[in-house]
């Protein structure tokens, strides 16, 4: 045994004899996780984490959280003699006179940047799977919370410089908090301990993004990361993979390996990130004042959102006055209505799928989005919307860029944000439909080989090639769901049923989850297909399986009438006899 | 943990049922395909051949290598080129520290993830999965643990102590929320948005000069950012700034439109407003001198200097407040009283 080997036995020794770390090391060393580009998004948002942690320690020794005022007299000299809080004092001295601070600055927001984009990212891959349901709705809600906790990180984070532009953002939300009835007022002293902007809020929003909430994110990246372990990672339909097992490679080397040194690739993405791309850069705004205001100021992208939700809002008949009392829906509506309803609806929808499907089964295997249609439009249509909203919050930079007015586009996104999301709910569930379809025709019938073969009788046709049972799996694998069935409203000695009218409304809520839809091919069909061509063949069959056979009859789609498919496979025919 | 499963069919087993059958048999169909078990393993290149193993390995020693370049690159560039305090000085710095410490990182990464996927198995593992749910013989233990417990606590038979532990434990929290909630807030003195430094006799200065303004220098189509007098002698003058901030031009008496109740509070087509927009309080700044509009750039309110600054577009729903505005005996303008209703966005109580 080599030195470093009998030195490590020694201290594996030292450790189990403390703490029975064997037991840990044998059942988890070679724990399984399935491999997929898919489940990078996750770890790129911890990693990033991890990232912020590093950075943000550094810029802790150095940022000074006061509101206190001073007069600069450092070497940046556009500002030298200019009065201003010691928190933008402080991030001007790191920045310039700190070797490497203005680096571990830009780094810091970049990574906070990608930390909110990859829980998005990560959070729709969930969705888009379907990886939410039984029995993950718990670790659901767990990310959904480090959603908003990032949230607040970035904006409390994005104010603490004190600079002249996080100050107007904080002035807007002291704007949208005063709206809210009956207590708004008092919240607004809440946060800023007075009047806005007072010498409270940057002291306050520091403990809040240094200590708050990065204790909290980590508090819930361990839960989450202890779910993952319980539940184990959930994987593709792929060959040998069910919904009772977990195929991958071991934690201990592999995933160590590729993970590990995945977090050194992110970490060294935005240190090149950092190192090239300027942003924030706050001695260019000038500290806060709350008197100017600079055009063309955007918020970081995951706040753009509530911006052009505020912005869309048209404000005439929107302010209610009540009693006397002030209502501004006009305020209210975009910044504290639709985050509210989004948000809420984003943390409950595991538990309203499941209401509507009445599906209670434990579910491993993540689900390709087009198998799952209304699901997948919810999503985009929800994100359709989304997206308007930031093209919105970005109106102004639209507008001097391409010349527009401003009215003009404002307008242009008031229409779309009613209009486009129910398009693209439907454009998206249609084009589910046509990738089901297209699977199934794909199964049925094989891969086009290019080959052309001419017949004695002058007909030409091509070879397909059949799929093997490896590639086929994927196209098969999930089940073809059924709306829930509703029972009668009366049992059978006439007596009407207690819960008819909620078991009605989630029979609608139900059909209009699964009515469209096309089911995976099954053997038989697939037996039907490859025998058409002998002629024999398929009246033997047709004539033994009398109820197995119509092809398109299982494509139960409104839009395409079983005739249509039945016709379709018919045509195909010749394809297959020769293959 | 690592049981293999034995569910899965080998490879093969599964094979499509639709070829294997002969034409004309008996043989029923299944509702479903059945899952083909793991694909065959294919060999890498560097599985098959050791050269390429070597390769890969000499590869992957070279990212590790440009790693530790990109470190003692990071050393070098801090100690010859530190941040100097000029603009380019510390761009050059940024971008020599930010390129060694990616080619730092970026190394070990590449390496490690290299590393994985050349020379590592990569034959998949199958372990099996087990139910979330405990067994019913656990869940029986379970609840039976509890009930001793609880019977041991005599909490059923003691309601009062119920009843006892559950009010103190809900009152207990007072001792922190009391001093909280009452000192968090300052004052609480919201009626304190109601008023401004302004009042009558104030005279305009400019921002941030605070020098005061004849009538004469206000021309018609630029716009005068105005502060109240004294300000920065008040002991908050950043509160009081956020608030008595107003914005002032001339326009021409010919197009001017005044409502009769605000007659005389111009000064020969001087008009001054709140700069705080009544939508959700930004500074309003640009101002086009053509039509007459003041446009605020957070979220594109407009409003119509001309006419009252009646709101034209944009979320806002209230014209902002005007300043009744005269002047004194030296010809400098001053403020006639405080604004007429509370500045910026709407709140509840605002009209109360």
């Amino acid at each position: 045994m080599s030195r470093t080997a009998s030195g490590a036995a020694a201290t594996a020794d030292y450790l189990d004899q403390r703490t029975g770390v064997g037991l840990v090391v044998k059942n988890f060393a070679r724990k399984v996780f399935p491999d997929h580009w898919s489940f990078l998004l996750g770890e790129i948002a911890l990693y990033s984490f991890v990232v912020l942690l590093l950075t943000g320690i550094f810029l802790t020794l150095f940022f000074v959280p006061s509101m206190g005022q001073v007069t600069y007299e450092g070497p940046f000299a556009p500002l030298q003699g200019q009065e201003m809080s010691e928190a933008f004092a402080s991030t001007l001295h790191l920045s310039f006179e700190v070797t490497g601070g203005l680096l571990m600055r830009q780094i810091h927001h970049w990574a906070a940047l990608l930390f909110i984009a990859s829980i998005v990212t990560h959070m729709l891959r969930v969705f888009f799977t379907g990886a939410f349901r039984k029995p993950r709705e718990i670790n659901w809600l767990v990310g959904f919370t480090m959603m908003l906790l990032g949230l607040a990180a970035g904006f409390s984070g994005y104010s603490l410089p004190d600079d002249v532009l996080s100050g107007n953002g904080l002035r807007i939300t002291d704007g949208v908090v005063k709206s809210i009835p009956i207590i708004g007022s008092y919240l607004s002293h809440f946060i800023f301990g007075g009047e806005f902007p007072g010498e409270a809020i940057i002291p306050r929003l520091f403990t809040v993004h240094i200590l708050l909430v990065p204790g909290l994110i980590l508090a819930l990246v361990a839960l989450h990361l202890f779910l993952v372990v319980v539940h184990k990672h959930t994987h593709y339909a792929r060959p040998g993979r069910t919904e009772r097992n977990v195929v991958g490679p071991p934690f201990f080397p592999v995933y160590l390996a590729k993970a590990g040194g995945f977090f050194f690739v992110v970490f060294g993405v935005l240190a090149l990130m950092g190192a090239t791309m300027t942003i924030n850069p706050v001695w260019n705004y000038g500290p806060y004042d709350p008197s100017p205001v600079s055009a063309g100021a955007q918020p970081d992208w995951y706040m753009l959102f509530l911006e052009g939700a505020l912005r869309l809002m048209p404000g005439q008949g929107t302010e209610w006055v009540i009693g006397g009392y002030t209502l501004s829906l006009n305020v209210l509506i975009p910044a504290v209505v639709v985050p509210g309803l989004l948000f809420t609806v984003l943390a409950l929808y595991p538990f309203i799928e499941a209401y509507v499907t009445g599906d209670r089964r434990e579910h491993h295997i993540a689900e390709r989005p087009r198998n799952n249609p209304v699901r997948t439009a919810v999503g985009v249509g929800t994100l359709t919307a989304f997206v308007i909203l930031v093209l919105a919050g970005s109106n102004d930079i639209i507008a001097t860029h391409f010349g527009l007015s401003i009215n003009d586009i404002t307008n242009t996104y008031r229409a779309l944000i009613i209009v486009a999301p129910p398009l693209a709910f439907w454009a998206t569930k249609r084009i589910c439909l046509g990738l089901q379809r297209k699977d199934r025709e794909l199964v049925l019938h094989g891969h086009e080989t290019g080959r052309i073969v001419r017949f004695a009788s002058g007909e030409y046709t091509e070879v397909h090639r059949p799929l093997d049972e490896f590639e086929r799996w994927p196209l098969v694998a999930h089940e073809g769901r059924r709306p829930v069935e509703l029972l009668p409203a009366e049992d059978e000695r006439g007596v009407r049923r207690r819960g008819y009218r909620r078991d009605a409304v989630r029979a609608r809520l139900s059909r209009a989850f699964y009515a469209d839809r096309v089911d995976p091919v099954t053997p038989a069909e697939l037996a039907a297909a490859q025998s058409h061509g002998e002629h024999d063949a398929v009246a033997a069959v047709e004539s033994r399986h009398p109820g197995e056979l119509p092809v398109g009859s299982h494509v139960v789609d409104d839009a395409v009438p079983p005739t249509e498919a039945v016709g379709k496979h018919v045509a195909d025919e010749p394809e297959v006899r020769l293959s | 943990m690592t049981e293999h499963s034995s569910e899965l069919s080998t490879p093969g087993a599964g094979a499509a049922p639709v070829a294997a059958r002969p034409a004309g048999s008996e043989v029923t169909l299944p509702e479903r395909f059945e899952n083909p078990g793991l694909a065959p393993h294919r060999d890498r290149v560097a599985d098959r051949d050791p050269a390429a193993a070597r390769g890969a390995a000499r590869r992957i020693a070279l990212l590790f290598g440009v790693s530790m370049l990109g470190s003692i690159g990071f050393v070098v560039a801090y100690v010859a080129a530190p941040s100097d305090g000029t603009v380019t000085g510390v761009r050059n710095s940024t971008l020599y520290l930010g390129i060694a410490l990616f080619l730092a990182m970026f190394g070990i990464g590449a390496a490690a993830v290299q590393w994985a996927r050349t020379l590592m198995s990569d034959r998949e593992i199958v372990e099996a999965r087990h139910p979330q749910r405990t067994s019913d013989a656990d869940r029986a233990a379970a609840i039976e643990v509890l009930r001793q417990g609880a019977a041991d606590s005599a909490i059923g038979r003691r309601g009062v102590l119920k009843g006892a532990l559950l009010s103190a434990l809900a009152l207990a929290p007072l001792t922190v929320a009391v001093p909280l909630v009452g000192e968090v807030g300052g004052t609480w003195n919201v009626n304190a948005f109601r008023h401004t430094l302004w009042k009558k006799g104030t005279r305009l200065t400019l921002d941030p000069s605070g020098r005061p303004i004849k009538a004469e220098d206000v021309v018609e189509g630029s716009i005068v950012h105005v502060i109240p007098d004294k300000l920065r002698d008040s002991e908050h003058w950043i509160e009081e700034k956020a608030k008595a901030v107003v914005l002032m031009t001339r326009i021409d008496p010919a197009v001017l439109k005044e409502a009769p109740d605000r007659a005389g509070w111009s000064y020969e087509g001087i008009v001054a407003y709140s700069k705080i927009c009544t939508h959700v309080g930004c500074p309003v700044a640009l101002y086009e001198a053509q039509t007459h509009h003041l446009l605020c750039p957070c979220h594109q309110s407009t409003f119509d200097i001309a006419d009252g600054a009646k709101v034209v577009f944009g979320p806002a729903n209230r014209a902002l407040p005007q300043l009744p505005i005269t002047v004194d005996d030296e010809g400098y303008l001053v403020a006639q009283s405080d604004f007429t209703e509370p500045i910026g966005p709407s709140y509840w109580e605002r009209l109360k």
